[in-house]
C-alpha cells in the first residue's frame, strides 16, 4: 500500500443513477501527501461534484454509479454512513466558496469549531476550548478570545474563511478539499488566504485538493493541475508545464480567455461629448433614528468622474469601496445625499421621481447575476419591451426591435417567446444587455456584469460590449473588482477605497504605472500577475 | 435591548388609543339600543329615556368617550349593562378557562408538531412526509365543531374516558382539570398541529438546503445534531411567530370550541355580550384582545433578538 492520500479512479456520477445522464464521466485523480492538486474547469465541469462525492455529501439526486474514491486505502463509495461521519474532519475536510453562508449564522464561531472536537475527540471542555483558541491563532486571527464569542456576521469575509480553515484543520486531516475558497473574497484577502493555505499545508503536511476556475489562483497555489470539461479530464500536468505547454485545445482556449493584467493600448479620443458627469457625489447611510442617533456611514464621498461618448470608464475597488453605491446613485436607484449627476448635460441628482422618469431611458444598467436579474415568470421578449412600452412605443414596433436586439447580442430572434431559465448564464447576460439597449440609452452601467460568468463566456460578453459600443457610441460605466477585466475593457479607471476616489486616470497609467499605495497593493495582490496566460509564458520571459 | 423594549412599549400606547376610539365609535354607530334591551318590550318611552340617562347614553359621543377613557385609566371598566356586575369581575372569572385552554393547546401542539415538521422535512418526499402533509390538510379543513363532536361522541359517550363538557380550575387538582380540558385541547390541537407542523416543515426544507448545513455534515456531525442545533435553531423565527399568533388567537376567542364543550371562557362572554349589546363588556373584551396581541407581538420580537444574533435593534 503506497502512502497516497487520495486515489480516485474511473469515477462516474449520474443524475438519478441514470447511465445516460452522467455529469462526471470516468474521472481519475491521484494526490500524494503534501501535494496541492488544482481541479480546474468551468461551471458544469463536475469539479465540485467530485469533491462532494469524496466527502459523501452529494445531493440526493446525484449518485456515483461506478469507480472508486480511495482515501488512505479505504474506499469512500462503499464506507458506511457512520464510518464516513468519523472520517470527515479527521481524515478529510472541506472548505467552501462563500464563508458567510457556510457558517451557521446563529452560533458563535468558536463553538462551531469546538463542535468538531466534541464529536471527534475525548477532550474535556476546557481542553477543547484551549485547542480551538490555539487553532484560531494558527490561522492568524486577531483578538482570538473575543472572536471566539463572535457570530459570523460580525467578522469580515477573510476572517470567516480563516474560521472555516481552522474548523477544517483542527483534527489534522490528511486531505483538505478547498472548493473555490477565495472566489468570494477581495483580492488582497484572497492573497492572504492562499498564503495561509500554503503555510498550513507545509506545517501539517496536508494534501490539498483545490478547486477553482481562476487560472491566476492556479498559478499561485498548484503543484499539479487537472483540467476538467463537462465531467471529463482533459489533462493532468504539473502547473508549470500546463501553463507553458497545454496539451489540449480546451486548455489553450481557457488560458487565452484569461484577461491580462496589462492594460490594452489606449484608444484615440474621437469626441469630447460628455454623456455622464458627476460632481462631488456623496451618499451617507444612517443618522436619524427615533431615540438614538444611528452611526453615519459614508458610502461614497466627493466622487467626481466623467464619461465621454463611446468610451469606457471603469470603477475598480474591493467590497465596501462604494463602487456599487456610486453606480446605484447614478442610476438613481438610491438617492444621493449631495452632489450632482449630469446625464447628457441634465442634472438628475435631485429630480423628483416624476421628472426623473423621462430621463431614465438615457441611462440603463446590467447587473451582476443574470440568474436573478430577469423576472423568471415573464418571457424574454416581454422583459425587453417593458421599458419601451412605458415610453409609449407601440407594441408591434417594440417587439420587432426586441427581435433585432436579440440577434444583435448573438441570440436567435425566436428567443422572445422563451423564459429566462431556458438559457445559460452567458445567454441571460446577453438578454440583460439587449433589455438595456432596448431603451436606446446614451450610457450603459455594467455593475460587475461579467463577474458571475466563466472566463470563456466572460471574454465573449466583453467582446460583445465592445462591439455594441462601437456601433451605438455607448458610454459604458464598468464596475468591477477584477483588475484584469478592467485592464482589457476600460479607457479610464477610477480606483475607489472606503467610498473615496483614490486614483483616477487613463487605464494605462492607473493600472500600468500606479501612483497610489492602495492601487499598487491591489495590483500586487492580483493572482497570476506574473503570468501572461494567453501567450503561455511568464511576463518575465516575454521577448 | 432595554431601550428597544421601552421603545416598543411606548409605541403600543397610540395603538391602544386608536383601538379604543375605533371600538367606541363602531359600537355607538351600530344600530340597536341597549336601553330597549334592558327595559324589555313593554317599556314606555319615558322609562327608556330614564334608562338612557342613567347609562349616560344621551351625552355627546366625545363626552361619553373621554368619560370612558378616564374610567379605564382608573382601572374601572364599567358595569355590565346586562348583569349589573363590574366588567372587570366578569372578565376575571372567564380568564382562567381560556388561558388554560390556550396553554394546554399550544404546549401539546408544539411538542407534537415541531418534531413532525422536522422529520417531514428531513425525510422529504417519503411516506412519512406525505403522512404529515395529509394530517395537516385534514387539520386545516375539518371544522373545529365537527372534530369536537366526534371527540365527544367517541371518547365521552362511547369510551367514557372523559366528561362531556364543563371546566374545573387547576386549583381543584390536576386530575379533574386535565380530565375536562383534555377534549377541547385535543380538538383545537389538531388545527394547531397542522399549522405549526406545516410552517416547521417549510422552513426546515429551505434551511436544509443552506450551505452551513453542508458544513455541519462535512464536520462529521450526526444527523440529529445537524437537524436540531444547526437547522431548527435557524428556522425558529417563523415557527415562534406562528406559535405566538396562534396563542393570541386562542385567547381572543375560541367561541366554537368553548360552546361545544361548554367552557365558561372569554369567547362565550364575548358572544353573549354582543348578542345583548352589552357595550361595556364588548369594549373591554376587544381592548383586552388588542392588548394581548400587542404584548405577544412584543414577546415575539424579543424572541427574534434572542434567537437570531443578526437582528439587533438600536
Amino acid at each position: 500500500m503506497s502512502d497516497r492520500v487520495l486515489d480516485i479512479s474511473n469515477l462516474r456520477i449520474a443524475l438519478n443513477g441514470n447511465e445516460d445522464s452522467q455529469v462526471v464521466k470516468g474521472l481519475n485523480l491521484k494526490i500524494e501527501p503534501g501535494q496541492t492538486m488544482c481541479l480546474v474547469g468551468e461551471s458544469g465541469s463536475g469539479k465540485s461534484l467530485t469533491a462532494l462525492a469524496t466527502m459523501g455529501l452529494l445531493p440526493k439526486v446525484l449518485s456515483p454509479i461506478a469507480g472508486s474514491i480511495v482515501l488512505k486505502g479505504e474506499d469512500m463509495l462503499t464506507a458506511t454512513p457512520a464510518r464516513m461521519r468519523t472520517l470527515r474532519a479527521t481524515a478529510m475536510s472541506m472548505i467552501f466558496q462563500e464563508p458567510m453562508t457556510a457558517l451557521n449564522p446563529v452560533a458563535r464561531v468558536g463553538q462551531q469549531i469546538e463542535e468538531v472536537l466534541e464529536f471527534h475527540s475525548d477532550l474535556s471542555q476546557s481542553e477543547r476550548r484551549r485547542r480551538v483558541l490555539e487553532m484560531m491563532e494558527a490561522v492568524h486571527l486577531p483578538d482570538i478570545e473575543k472572536l471566539y464569542k463572535s457570530y459570523p456576521h460580525q467578522l469580515s469575509g477573510g476572517q470567516r474563511q480563516r474560521i472555516m480553515i481552522a474548523m477544517a484543520l483542527i483534527m489534522r486531516p490528511q486531505l483538505l478539499i478547498a472548493d473555490e475558497p477565495t472566489t468570494a473574497l477581495d483580492v488582497t484577502t484572497q492573497a492572504q488566504i492562499l498564503k495561509l493555505i500554503r503555510e498550513l499545508r507545509e506545517e501539517q503536511g496536508t494534501a490539498v485538493l483545490f478547486i477553482t476556475h481562476d487560472m491566476g489562483v492556479v498559478s499561485e497555489i498548484a503543484d499539479d493541475v487537472t483540467v476538467l470539461k463537462l465531467g471529463e479530464v482533459m489533462e493532468t500536468q504539473s502547473v508549470d508545464n500546463l501553463l507553458r505547454h497545454p496539451q489540449t485545445d480546451y486548455t489553450r482556449d481557457l488560458l487565452r480567455s484569461v484577461p491580462s493584467q496589462v492594460p490594452r493600448p489606449a484608444r484615440s479620443v474621437a469626441t469630447d461629448e460628455i454623456v455622464l458627469d458627476t460632481d462631488k457625489l456623496c451618499k451617507t447611510y444612517g443618522g436619524g433614528g427615533l431615540f438614538f442617533r444611528a452611526r453615519e456611514v459614508m458610502a461614497a464621498q466627493d466622487v467626481s468622474l466623467s464619461l465621454l461618448k463611446g468610451r469606457t470608464l471603469g470603477i475598480v475597488g474591493e467590497s465596501g469601496s462604494g463602487k456599487s453605491t456610486v453606480a446605484r446613485c447614478i442610476m438613481r436607484l438610491i438617492d444621493p445625499t449631495s452632489g450632482s449627476i449630469k446625464v447628457g448635460g441634465k442634472d438628475i441628482a435631485t429630480l423628483s421621481q416624476k421628472d426623473l422618469k423621462p430621463q431614465r431611458k438615457n441611462i440603463q444598467i446590467v447587473f451582476q447575476d443574470p440568474m436573478r436579474s430577469l423576472n423568471p415568470r415573464i418571457e424574454v421578449g416581454e422583459s425587453i419591451i417593458e421599458g419601451p412600452l412605458n415610453f409609449g412605443v407601440p407594441r408591434n414596433k417594440a417587439m420587432t426591435r426586441a427581435r433585432e436586439l436579440l440577434e444583435l447580442v448573438g441570440l436567435p430572434a425566436s428567443a422572445v417567446d422563451r423564459f429566462p431559465h431556458q438559457f445559460s448564464g452567458g445567454q441571460r447576460q446577453r438578454i440583460a444587455i439587449a433589455r438595456a439597449l432596448a431603451m436606446d440609452p446614451d450610457v450603459l452601467v455594467a455593475d460587475e456584469a461579467v463577474s458571475a460568468l466563466d472566463v470563456s463566456v466572460q471574454a465573449q460578453v466583453l467582446d460583445l460590449l465592445a462591439e455594441l459600443q462601437a456601433r451605438f457610441g455607448l458610454g459604458i460605466l464598468f464596475i468591477t473588482h477584477d483588475l484584469g477585466v478592467a485592464a482589457q475593457i476600460c479607457d479610464d479607471v477610477v480606483v475607489m477605497q472606503y467610498g473615496r476616489v483614490v486614483e483616477y486616470g487613463p487605464a494605462g497609467q492607473v493600472l500600468g504605472a500606479p501612483q497610489q499605495d492602495y492601487t499598487k497593493a491591489l495590483i500586487a495582490a492580483a493572482p497570476g500577475r506574473h503570468w501572461d496566460f494567453a501567450n503561455f509564458r511568464p511576463f518575465a520571459e516575454a521577448p | 435591548m432595554f431601550g428597544y423594549i421601552l421603545q416598543r412599549l411606548l409605541a403600543a400606547i397610540p395603538v391602544m388609543g386608536f383601538v379604543a376610539l375605533f371600538v367606541f365609535l363602531l359600537l355607538r354607530l351600530t344600530p340597536g339600543d341597549p336601553a330597549a334591551i334592558i327595559a324589555g318590550d313593554t317599556a314606555t318611552p319615558e322609562q327608556l329615556e330614564a334608562i338612557r340617562d342613567s347609562l349616560g347614553l344621551n351625552d355627546p359621543f366625545f363626552v361619553q368617550f373621554f368619560n370612558w377613557i378616564g374610567q379605564l385609566l382608573q382601572g374601572d371598566f364599567g358595569t355590565s349593562i346586562l348583569s349589573g356586575k363590574p366588567v372587570i369581575e366578569l372578565i376575571q372569572a372567564r380568564m382562567e378557562p381560556t388561558i388554560s385552554l390556550a396553554l394546554t393547546t399550544i404546549i401539546l401542539s408544539v411538542v407534537i408538531a415541531v418534531p413532525l415538521g422536522v422529520i417531514a422535512a428531513w425525510k422529504h418526499g417519503t411516506l412519512i412526509d406525505r403522512f404529515v402533509m395529509l394530517l395537516s390538510v385534514v387539520g386545516f379543513s375539518v371544522p373545529v365543531f365537527v372534530i369536537g363532536y366526534l371527540m365527544i361522541s367517541l371518547f365521552s359517550m362511547q369510551l367514557n374516558w372523559f366528561p362531556v363538557q364543563g371546566f374545573r380550575p387547576i386549583g381543584d387538582g390536576l386530575g379533574p382539570f386535565l380530565q375536562r380540558i383534555a377534549l377541547p385541547t385535543f380538538t383545537l390541537t389538531l388545527l394547531y398541529i397542522a399549522l405549526i407542523a406545516r410552517i416547521t416543515r417549510t422552513s426546515m426544507l429551505e434551511i436544509l438546503g443552506d450551505d452551513y448545513i453542508r458544513t455541519a455534515r462535512a464536520k462529521g456531525l450526526p444527523e440529529s445534531r445537524v437537524l436540531m442545533r444547526h437547522a431548527l435553531r435557524n428556522c425558529s423565527v417563523p415557527i415562534i411567530t406562528v406559535i405566538g399568533i396562534g396563542f393570541a388567537l386562542i385567547i381572543s376567542g375560541v367561541v366554537v370550541t368553548e360552546s361545544v364543550f361548554n367552557l365558561p371562557g372569554l369567547g362565550r362572554l364575548t358572544v353573549d355580550a354582543v348578542l345583548a349589546r352589552d357595550y361595556p363588556v364588548i369594549q373591554a373584551v376587544i381592548l383586552l384582545a388588542s392588548l394581548i396581541y400587542v404584548v405577544i407581538n412584543l414577546l415575539i420580537d424579543i424572541a427574534y433578538v434572542l434567537l437570531d444574533p443578526r437582528i439587533r435593534y438600536s
